[in-house]
């Protein structure tokens, strides 16, 4: 008792558990679940309401041909196209760079130091930084001051940059629930610190970090203010040759569509909205699986 | 450094060559170190180049009090534009403050419930539902609230328009609930078992002990996680641009259409020459909007570090 | 003690005094230890005896807090003054208090070392896993399975592949750290007898709870009291009581708070 009432006074009444409390018990469980439940219908509804009226305009045609008729008609195509080539080459920069950023703070920085400090403060500040600031910094840095222009290859880096965080706090958790006795082995028998790297915590965190990245596509996917000055265009008639091309992207064509062009018929937009969060569910979904998964897979 | 004694030669033992593993691991000790500190060259970098194309304006155009205090926004007015953000920081504080009205008590709530009552698969099944729920696109959200809650506003509170404060408020609130939750959880998590076996063992029921231990012991965290879900709302883009209905006013009731902070650079910077006032004023207001959520999570950053210390 | 180090010593230490932080976990230790010597070390919780241990191949390196002042000398080279400590550690195999099976298959864990040294020859691996298995009594339980995972062993087994890992260094020392924490009486049995063996080809440092362990196999023993090492002698001799500080026969004799 003493280490409660040390640090709050905490007085209880010292009969057993009486009819009221009880019930007040229940009462409060029930009301606290109600709670946790109302942050759940709305996924529940959003699902229901997107594939009710954007089922209808989901076709293989309507993911595979060109937006039509000033975009009040046809596919979505050019956009889904974009947004692969976007997400996948944000994740070439921002992979590489954050597991080993991870692989830094988690093997070779020293604890409670000023660095290692200032680089955690650094990455929480990075993660929460405004994406439209991240645009700001995109069209700054890339698009002017590296002179790449708005192009797949500028707004890919911007949103690596804002994805950076995330790839280096899974990457490093990852990394952080590899025992500590594996490393202690591997050092002891002369293996040197990147050696014990590569064939012995790595492997056993891949899966983990695997689990991050997923996660990154999808955040990845789903953005859009950070591309919308870099590199992706409301409305193209053709598809990008390179990376130094503007492409569009499903998040931002959702955007347009659904503020920018007049007399959209409502299924497109809700269609283009299913297909969004369509593919940000199930890569989401994969990913919690896979975690699932490897729980119960562990090795140790 | 080391005390040698006489007796310990120095000189090359057998096999003490520094050979190609050697090298390779001073090699990737550098590599690592340089992507290590990345993420600070890059909130550096942030703050750098959003200041620079700002600055010309900060420092030689920028009226200050006009830009905090004047209410109006006409960068495009030929005779006389004006600079003033306060009716765009009075909507988004108004859309912030209404979203943690509505995220705080749920996510605290969820997360009780998590933490302290649900078991098992509920449990789990809970918190993957939570996950969802943040892995839904900043602009799906605000597709939501301008098809389905805009037209819902207007039925249900016969309004003419729901493109609102409460509208941006709810769609907010629901993207800063798991975030919430998700740290709320952890400082329940971090209260140790111990403070709840002592209570249970005096006879308190789960209740009392949620309530009279766990709470006041988690009350840091909570801080920080309600400060995080500020800064979340706060900076959140796209939703609040299509949901708010992007009028330049200072709200007087909920059902007031707003313009974001962040709302206005994403509307505005995409048809502003470069260079001009009007896009330096657009950067000015980034720099103003990187110095508010660098300082929100320096401070729950230092709250929850404020609970290890202890 | 103050023998000089002669070139028969595998290691000899002088002063040695280990620090974390400002706690000072051992003090002023000078003792030698020859080549093909089992050599004891026995002392209470906390003595500082895995401390000890971790100054010898230069784990103080890996530590951020911990200090090591005075000379370690292996082979009579101050194991400080290597340029490669990789190369210093391989010479020297550790066995910890509990197994580490590491999370690759039988096979994997006792050819990790040697692929490490740059060995790619299957049928030179293959050799050295064989041989290294064999030689810590565990070859027959496991040639059937070697790509099974190594983690799912047995306590008793997974301690073996510990040491055979270690014995596949080829190392000049083999330092065992209260092997037998985890492992049935039989399996030590099994383990101290390999341990005879392994003296004619290595120097052993076996840091024991056991006392009668110690008396089994050490030729000599240290006795490591609050981070001193309160005596060095035969191991005979100290265990027939011919001591030099009352507390060393004491813990012998198990009377100690
Ligand atoms: N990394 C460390 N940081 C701080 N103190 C340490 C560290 N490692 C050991 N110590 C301290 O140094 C002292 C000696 O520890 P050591 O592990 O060498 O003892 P030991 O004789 O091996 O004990 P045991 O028989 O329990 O294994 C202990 O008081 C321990 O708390
Ligand atoms: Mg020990």
């Amino acid at each position: 008792m003493n280490s409660v009432s040390g640090t709050h006074s905490v007085r209880f009444q010292a009969e057993p558990i009486n009819l009221k409390n009880a019930q007040v018990q229940k009462l409060v469980k029930i009301v606290l679940g109600l709670m946790a439940v109302t942050l759940v219908i709305p996924v529940a509804l959003i699902i229901l309401t997107l594939l009710q009226k954007g089922s209808p305009a989901i076709s293989w045609q309507f993911l595979t041909t060109f937006p039509s008729n000033g975009m009040t008609a046809g596919g979505i195509f050019p956009a889904l196209l974009g947004t692969v080539w976007l997400v996948a080459i944000s994740l070439l920069a921002s992979v590489p760079l954050g597991v080993a950023a991870a692989i830094y703070l988690s093997e070779y920085a020293p604890q409670d130091h000023w660095l290692t400090r200032v680089i955690n403060l650094a990455t929480i500040n990075l993660a929460g930084v405004p994406s439209i600031v991240h645009a700001l910094f995109g069209l700054g840095a890339f698009v002017a001051f590296f002179r790449l222009g708005t192009s797949i290859l500028a707004a890919s880096l911007t949103l690596a940059v804002m994805t950076l965080p995330v790839v280096i706090v899974a990457s490093w958790e990852s990394l952080q629930s590899v025992p500590q006795a594996f490393r202690e082995a591997c050092w002891n028998m002369g293996a040197t610190r990147w050696q014990t790297i590569w064939h012995v915590v790595l492997p056993n965190a891949l899966t983990g970090i695997l689990t991050g990245i997923i996660l990154q596509v999808s955040r990845a996917a789903g953005e859009t203010a950070p591309i919308m000055f870099t590199g992706a265009a409301f409305f193209l008639p053709f598809l990008p040759s390179g990376i130094m091309d503007q492409t569009m992207a499903l998040a931002l064509h959702l955007f347009t569509i659904s503020t920018q062009v007049p007399g959209v018929p409502e299924e497109i937009p809700f269609g283009v909205a299913l297909v969004l969060f369509g593919i940000v569910l199930v890569v989401n979904a994969f990913s919690i699986w896979l975690r699932m998964y490897l729980r119960s897979k562990k090795k140790w | 450094m080391n005390t040698r004694s006489d007796l310990s030669p120095t000189g090359n033992a057998a096999g003490d060559i520094r050979n190609q593993d050697w090298y390779v691991d001073k090699f990737f000790q550098s590599a690592m170190f340089v992507c290590g500190i990345s993420a600070i060259v890059f909130v550096i970098g942030i703050f750098i180049f959003v200041f620079k194309e700002g600055a010309g304006f900060i420092i030689q155009q920028m009226d200050w009090a006009e830009f905090f205090l004047s209410p109006k926004w006409r960068p495009t007015s030929a005779t006389q534009a004006t600079y003033g953000t306060l009716a765009m920081v009075a909507g988004t504080a108004a859309v912030t403050v209404i979203s943690m009205a509505i995220a705080l008590p749920f996510s605290f709530g969820a997360a009780i419930y998590i933490a302290e009552f649900a078991q098992g698969r509920t449990r789990e099944w809970l918190k993957v539902i939570i996950e969802m729920l943040a892995a839904i696109p900043s602009v799906v959200w605000g597709f939501i609230g301008l098809m389905i809650m805009n037209p819902l506003i207007i039925e249900s509170f016969d309004v003419p328009i729901g493109l609102n404060v409460l509208n941006a408020g709810i769609i907010l609130g629901l993207m800063a609930a798991p975030i919430i939750t998700s740290i709320a959880e952890d400082a329940f998590k971090a209260v140790p078992d111990t403070y709840r076996e002592a209570a249970e063992a005096l006879g308190a029921t789960k209740w009392q002990v949620v309530y009279k231990v766990i709470l006041p012991a988690a009350k840091n965290g909570l801080l920080s996680a309600a400060l995080l879900g500020v800064g979340r709302a706060f900076g959140e883009t796209m939703a609040v641009l299509m949901a708010s209905g992007h009028a330049l006013t200072i709200p007087g009731s909920v059902f007031d259409s707003i313009r974001a902070l962040t709302a206005t650079i994403a509307a505005e910077l995409g048809e502003t020459p470069v260079g001009s006032d009007h896009y330096q004023a657009l950067f000015a207001i980034g720099i103003f909007l990187f110095t508010i959520t660098f300082i929100i999570n320096m401070t729950a950053d230092f709250i929850v570090r404020g609970i290890k210390n202890q | 003690m103050n023998r000089t180090a002669s070139k028969n010593n595998k290691i000899s230490i002088r002063n040695l005094t280990i620090r974390y932080g400002n706690f000072t976990a051992l003090s002023e230790v000078s003792l030698d230890i020859p080549a093909n010597e089992v050599f004891g070390i026995i002392g209470p919780a906390n003595s500082g005896k895995t401390s000890f241990l971790n100054a010898l191949n230069r784990m103080d390196m890996m530590r951020t807090t911990m200090q090591v002042e005075g000379s370690v000398l292996f082979n009579g080279v101050d194991v400080r003054s290597w340029s490669n400590v990789y190369a210093l550690r391989s010479k020297i195999g550790v066995v910890f208090p509990l197994p580490v099976g590491l999370p690759l298959s039988i096979y994997d864990n006792v050819a990790l070392s040697p692929r490490l040294r740059g060995i790619a020859n299957k049928s030179q691996i293959d050799e050295i896993v064989e041989r290294s298995l064999r030689r810590a009594a565990l070859w027959d339980e496991v040639k059937d399975r070697l790509t099974s995972l190594g983690s799912l062993l047995s306590g008793g087994q997974q301690q073996r592949l510990t040491i055979a890992r270690a014995l596949s260094q080829d190392p000049e020392v083999l330092m065992l750290d209260e092997f037998s924490i985890a492992v049935d009486p039989v399996t030590t049995m099994r383990i101290e007898d390999v341990l005879k063996e392994l003296k004619q080809q290595m120097t052993v440092i076996l840091v024991t709870n056991l006392v009668q362990q110690a008396n089994r196999l050490a030729d000599r023993t240290a006795f490591f009291l609050d981070g001193r090492c309160v005596e060095v002698g035969e191991t005979r001799a100290l265990f027939a009581g011919k001591v030099t500080d009352q507390r060393t026969h004491d813990y012998i004799e198990g009377r100690f708070g």
